[in-house]
């Protein structure tokens, strides 16, 4: 397999199968006619076409160079980057913007190789204070700052 | 003459003190961004919308394009002194403003730069003046058949654009626009993809598709390998040009305007294209080619035109047709629907302050550029000292305020997070976020269009092509995809992003 495009036949299949997703998921709809297309029409199209690149892809990649993948980020650094916006989503209702704002940039600090605990608490109460005077007071953009979970 | 009256009612929306304000807040973030590499003006817009809602239409339009052009001259600045090009557009400019640095030519180089793109604006503002009233009328007249042609046209502008394989870039599109369908049929009430899920009724959150595609993949990419950035800048001494720099520049400027106020009338084509095809084209012109790369003025002049006026100049179908030409219009155009304005051909006629204030206000950024650059430019390139493990995490947060703020939804930053993965994963994997994205925007457009089409035509599908506009569009769109396949443009293709690279 020394000859085997790896980032083009992973692509491919990465096409190919959201492709087929939405094949699927286009035939609980009504696929109607040309004339009158119904819900399924167009995505059942669509879903065709993306396998069928992801066909070309694959057969493409077998008589290719092998190319490697490059570096990524570490594991942490992904889920991390990831976590952060998720967990203002998840806490903003509940805990507040403040503490929404605090944990989400602790977690993105993290994320880095080079955060430490100075790092994290500055940027933390920088970044407080600096969205409170622009999305609170600036903008009086509706969130509370401390929400029911910390009201006594 | 109509277009003064247009032009005056534009700059008497443009000078209202609360508009000049927000002009001057628009450019200057966007020149802050600009010079950061690592974050661009969509994410940034996508971030800063909230803003707009508390204020008028007319500024915060003002405010969001001052963001967008401002970042094209960021991009320029921080590619001329350290090789770093802070937007995709001013790539070019690189090759050969960064040789005019090195050889202690940085303030000629940068001068050429912000005067061509203030010469360029100007006459984009004055182009977009005569020419919108009139593809307005014409806008009028586009029926479904004119209108999916129109946006097939622009997708395959953007393939034009791709870096790679031109059957991964059609790929991304495909998959763009399928993901563009998620939501509820308009026609039927039929659910479709939506897995049950009340969140994706009303389909996937274009802020939140954008945050993760352009903003958190892009923060993945840059955390793959944190060295420092080496800041080492030189005083920039004597910023004028020399006469024979003048005479030199005069034509390149020319040219690049002219070519990119074309270009960027292109849905999907815009400021990145005009600026590689702007070079190609002094290199070619040139009496001497074998200058260019090695500090040749006209190599950092016509370009930087180029991209400044396609950048200018892609608002016209987005405010004649409610047509976006990329992904930062279309954040405009969310903009323009939160403040209740349907975008089209009406707004000219509907909205005329709006229209003519906005297009004004581009003339009046273009101005407050050059004088907040050229005096300010040690300042920014300070900016560069800011390290990433800073700048990251303020980025995430305010994106995550941002996002959160559209809809008050947590599921929105499920999206953020999920988009920010997927489309790390296709950027390593070679595929583009940029057409991605066009074919996300466009696909709800293009799906209603073509029903309705072929509704109007009674299935038959060469209406496409028997009515002359749509025709001419199709045929317009064959020939760049023709070209783009053509065996020699494409290895020219490659070595022109090779060389950027």
């Amino acid at each position: 397999m020394e000859r085997l495009n790896r980032r083009d036949a992973a692509l491919g299949l990465i096409f190919f199968l959201i492709g087929a997703a939405f094949a699927v998921g286009s035939r609980s709809a009504e696929i109607g006619t040309a004339f009158r297309m119904g819900p399924g029409y167009f995505p059942l199209l669509l879903s065709f076409l993306l396998m069928l690149l992801g066909a070309i892809l694959i057969a493409g990649s077998f008589k290719g160079e092998n190319e490697s993948f490059g570096q990524v980020p570490s594991w942490r650094g992904i889920l991390l980057v990831l976590a952060a916006p998720v967990t203002f989503g998840l806490t903003v209702r509940k805990l507040g913007l403040a503490p929404a704002i605090v944990l989400s940039a602790i977690l993105s600090v993290y994320a880095s190789r080079r955060s430490n605990i100075w790092l994290a608490g500055a940027l933390a109460l920088g970044l407080t204070l600096f969205c409170l005077a622009v999305f609170s007071y600036g903008l009086r953009l509706p969130l509370p700052l401390f929400g029911p979970w910390l009201r006594f | 003459m109509e277009i003064f009256s247009h032009l005056s009612l534009g700059f008497a929306t443009a000078f209202e003190p609360v508009n000049i304000l927000y002009c001057f807040l628009g450019v200057l973030v966007g020149t802050l961004i600009g010079v950061l590499p690592g974050i661009g003006p969509t994410a940034t817009i996508a971030m800063l919308l909230p803003i707009t809602f508390t204020l008028n239409p007319a500024t915060s339009l003002i405010m969001l394009a001052g963001i967008y052009y401002g970042a094209q001259y960021g991009g320029s600045t921080t590619a001329i002194l350290i090789n770093l090009p802070g937007e995709s557009s001013s790539a070019v400019t690189a090759i050969d403003g960064y040789q005019m640095a090195r050889q202690g030519r940085a303030g000629p180089a940068l001068a050429t730069a912000a005067l061509g793109s203030f010469f360029a604006g100007t006459v984009a503002t004055v182009l977009i003046a005569l020419f919108a009233p009139p593809l307005t009328r014409l806008a009028l007249k586009f029926g479904p058949a004119e209108y999916f042609s129109l946006m097939l046209l622009g997708l395959v502008t953007s393939i034009a654009l791709a870096h790679g394989s031109v059957l991964k870039a059609i790929a991304m599109i495909v998959l763009g626009l399928l993901l563009g369908l998620v939501g509820t049929d308009i026609y039927t009430g039929t659910p479709r993809f939506t897995f049950g899920l009340l969140e994706l009724a009303d389909g996937l959150n274009f802020v939140a598709v954008a945050v993760g595609v352009f903003g958190v993949a892009e923060i993945l990419r840059n955390l793959e390998n944190e060295t420092d950035r080496d800041v080492v800048i030189k005083k920039v001494s004597n910023l004028w040009p020399s006469r024979e720099d003048f005479k030199a520049i005069v034509a390149p400027v020319f040219r690049g305007t002219a070519l990119g106020a074309i270009l960027g009338i292109l849905p999907g084509g815009g400021a990145i294209l005009s600026s590689f095809a702007a070079y190609s084209i002094e290199k070619r012109l040139s009496n001497n080619p074998k200058r260019f790369g090695k500090g040749a003025i006209e190599g950092v002049a016509a370009p930087e035109s180029a991209n400044n006026a396609g950048a200018q100049t892609s608002f016209i179908p987005m405010l004649t047709l409610g047509i976006p030409a990329n992904p930062v219009m279309a954040l405009m155009i969310g903009a323009m629907i939160i403040q209740g304005i349907t975008p089209g051909p009406n707004v000219a006629t509907d909205e005329p302050e709006l229209f003519w204030g906005v297009i004004a206000s581009m003339w009046l950024g273009n101005l407050m550029l050059v004088l907040l650059n050229l005096p300010l430019i040690g300042l920014w390139v300070r900016l560069l000292t800011i390290p990433y493990y800073v700048l990251f995490p303020a980025i995430l947060v305010f994106s995550a305020i941002g996002v959160y703020s559209v809809n008050s939804n947590a599921f929105d930053l499920f999206t953020v997070a999920v988009f920010g993965a997927l489309s790390y994963v296709l950027i390593k994997l070679g595929g583009e976020p940029a057409p991605l994205l066009l074919g996300f925007v466009l696909g709800p457009m293009l799906e209603e269009n073509l029903r309705r089409a072929m509704i109007i035509s009674r299935g038959d599908p060469t209406v496409f092509l028997t009515r002359p506009l749509s025709a001419a569009l199709i045929l317009l769109a064959m020939a760049v995809l023709v070209i783009v396949l053509l065996p020699s443009v494409a290895k020219k293709r490659e070595e022109v992003f090779v060389e950027e690279v």
